[in-house]
């Protein structure tokens, strides 16, 4: 039972920071369409962006909760400014173009951020500054709660529910559950288009670098690949709880996380990432919209 | 075709003819690659510095068969099918005339079979695993293997440290982990200690709570973590914060300075098999550590520049006793290494081209490497 309860810590903490990144996945596509092959490596740029920040301002050698925080904003801000940047030179001159030749660009973009990264930031593993020194907060029998686990997921739920406020009580996100809706319809109704697709991609990519730094902090270290593989475990994640939800995403991320860490710890870690993706297709074989989806008819 | 687009793909081509363009040369090249970036960056960095000392030493010394020495470097990013493509292009584009390198046995057994149907010596600095040098008989090794390595750290544990109960977190696609692995379970049972679990990772991983949770449920007194520095020193980070007081045991890939940059005090007290101590006090050794601290700043060598420099420094004694720098010739004389003096202690290449000679256990406490025991094969 211990052991149960300290995996299902494990793996909550851990899905946390799919589900921060699904959420990027999740936006983007509401509104364009388009899976953003590039948003995990927006990921890893937040998490090396928190490394410099952190070395710059001297955190690294002060370690404190404000300094994290701090170093975490800043490094969403920058995050969100590349995000803005990416859709406005590789997204929208394409806007028009048949949808495939965005997906191709966005994955050029991941590859040009992942082997740009490599040349900028250096091939070698990096090691995050310890912003917070871990220690227990809860211990009870077996299972242990570390205050950095307990950050990661008090943050992450602080994101997700500033995210949800945003979408239902201001008046861009009405902007952009009208753009997700209908993007003809809105562009006609006066919405600028431009402007509410430029500010899902910072706020997406703003996601992005909050669970890149958080990453950063509880498993400090750093390359200019990392973003590979949790770029494609969110996608999936976003996917399983039904691709344009975001309620979906959030779950979808924890599921995947917990599920990950329930297969390493009961079976094998060998299988770890082949059963993420046979649960996927597992999911969309009896509902294909994924877990929150909603069937959309295609109007021609 | 049109025209134009058959001019782009003739220039396209023969552009890999043209960058192919070689040098002649009246002296002698030798090959090195490693992992000079990637995730095991230090490794292949050590090795090279290591490597360019005895090269200097060598040129000093008037070179070999009066000719100077050149080593050709190439990177190859801690990926085995760059070492592939890195090792034929020393072969067939630099002409070397035999080639030194790797340290993960992985990518040695990619670029092996490459040496091997070239009949070009190559000598591993440090790949431990024993397939290495099962290749063919011109790829060699200036290290002990895994057997040695495994089962002294076995029999340290059950009968230096009195432990019993182990756990064993391996890296489960990596030809040395699992090898380090399997010689460690085997002997443990034989001196009849229990393993009570045995968890796997992949390399590049970052969370490793799910396994260590389930092996901290096992209530092993100790646990072999058989892998690389980058992934170990994470391993013990979160081992402890999940509160697993167990020791950590290891191989010598834990040998590097990230493993403290990474691990900081959560590393201390962990225990692992190396090729060399910096506090051995035989003088080949304190020798070489005050030539490498002139030569980079001040810098304490780790087991990979030592073993850069013996590999280098047997390459070089065996072009010398060869006589020549044809392919078969320098392979005899490798064959015939006998009580050679290197820094990392008496080499003696047996029939298996292996080297033979002694392992030192190292603990880790206060961030520094401590010797703790030499053990002789």
């Amino acid at each position: 039972m211990d052991q149960f309860l300290q995996q299902l810590i494990n793996g909550l903490s851990w899905g946390s920071i799919y589900a921060l990144i699904a959420l990027g996945y999740t936006m983007v596509y509401g509104v364009l369409r388009l899976i953003n092959f590039a948003h995990g490596d927006v990921y890893m740029v937040g998490a090396m962006t928190a490394y410099y920040v952190a070395h710059w301002l001297g955190f690294a050698t002060a370690p404190s909760l404000q300094g994290f925080v701090v170093v975490m904003v800043l490094s969403m801000a920058i995050c969100a400014g590349l995000g803005a940047l990416i859709e406005a030179v590789a997204y929208r001159p394409l806007r028009s173009q048949a949808r495939s030749s965005m997906l191709i660009t966005a994955i050029g973009v991941s590859m040009l951020l992942e082997f740009g990264g490599q040349r900028v930031f250096g091939p070698d593993p990096k090691f995050f500054p310890q912003l917070i020194e871990s220690h227990s907060v809860l211990r009870a029998g077996g299972v242990i709660l570390t205050n950095i686990d307990l950050l990661v997921v008090f943050l992450s739920l602080a994101l997700m529910f500033g995210l949800r406020w945003v979408v239902l009580r201001t008046r861009i996100g009405l902007a952009l559950r009208a753009v997700s809706f209908s993007y003809d319809a809105s562009a006609l109704m006066g919405i600028d288009v431009n402007r509410v697709i430029s500010m899902t991609f910072m706020i997406g990519s703003a996601l992005a670098a909050a669970a890149g730094a958080m990453v950063g902090l509880r498993n400090p270290k750093i390359d200019p690949l990392m973003g590979l593989l949790p770029g494609l475990k969110a996608f999936v994640a976003a996917v399983l709880g039904g691709i344009g939800n975001f309620p979906g995403a959030v779950v979808g991320g924890l599921l995947m996380g917990v599920t990950e860490t329930f297969v390493a710890a009961y079976i094998s870690s060998t299988y770890r990432d082949a059963v993420a993706f046979v649960i996927l297709i597992a999911v969309l074989l009896v509902k294909p919209t994924g877990l929150f989806g909603r069937v959309t008819v295609e109007k021609v | 075709m049109k025209p134009k687009t058959l001019l782009l793909t003739l220039i396209l081509a023969l552009l890999p003819l043209a960058i192919a363009c070689r040098q002649p040369h009246d002296e002698i090249v030798i090959g090195e690659f490693g992992s000079l970036t990637g995730g095991t960056a230090t490794f292949g960095t050590s090795t090279h510095e290591g490597l360019l000392l005895a090269l200097q030493e060598i040129n000093a010394a008037g070179g070999l068969l009066g000719k100077s020495v050149r080593v050709v470097t190439e990177d190859n990013q801690s990926k085995p099918e760059e070492a592939v493509t890195a090792v034929l292009k020393l072969i067939k584009q630099n002409e070397v005339v035999a080639v030194i390198g790797e340290v993960a046995s992985s990518r040695s057994l990619a670029a092996a079979p490459q040496c091997q149907s070239n009949r070009i010596p190559m000598l591993s600095p440090a790949s431990t695993n024993p397939k290495v040098t099962q290749v063919g008989d011109y790829i060699f090794r200036a290290c002990f293997i895994d057997p040695f390595q495994g089962s002294t750290m076995a029999k340290f544990a059950v009968n230096s440290l009195k432990l019993h109960k182990f756990a064993i977190l391996t890296d489960i696609k990596n030809d040395y982990s699992t090898g380090l692995t399997e010689f460690f379970r085997d002997t443990v049972k034989s001196l009849g200690g229990q393993i009570v679990a045995a968890e796997s990772y992949n390399e590049g991983d970052i969370e490793f709570k799910a396994q260590l949770t389930a092996i901290k449920a096992a209530q092993p007194e100790a646990i072999y973590v058989p892998g690389y520095y980058t992934e170990c020193a994470l391993i013990a980070r979160q081992a402890r914060e999940l509160g697993l007081t167990a020791t950590l045991l290891g191989g010598d890939g834990w040998d590097s300075p990230k493993t403290v940059e990474i691990g900081g005090r959560f590393v201390d007290g962990v225990y692992f098999t190396n090729h060399y101590s910096e506090e051995e006090q035989r003088p080949e050794v304190q020798k070489f550590i005050a030539d490498y601290k002139h030569a980079y700043g001040g810098k304490t060598p780790d087991a990979m520049a030592v073993l850069g420099y013996d590999a280098m420094e047997m390459m070089a004694d065996a072009i010398r006793r060869a006589g020549s720098t044809k392919g078969p010739a320098i392979r005899d004389a490798l064959a015939s290494t006998k009580d050679f003096p290197g820094v990392s202690g008496r080499i003696t290449i047996d029939g298996n081209r292996n080297a033979h000679k002694a392992i030192v256990v190292l603990k880790i406490d206060g961030g520094r490497f401590h010797f703790v025991e030499s053990i002789a094969p």
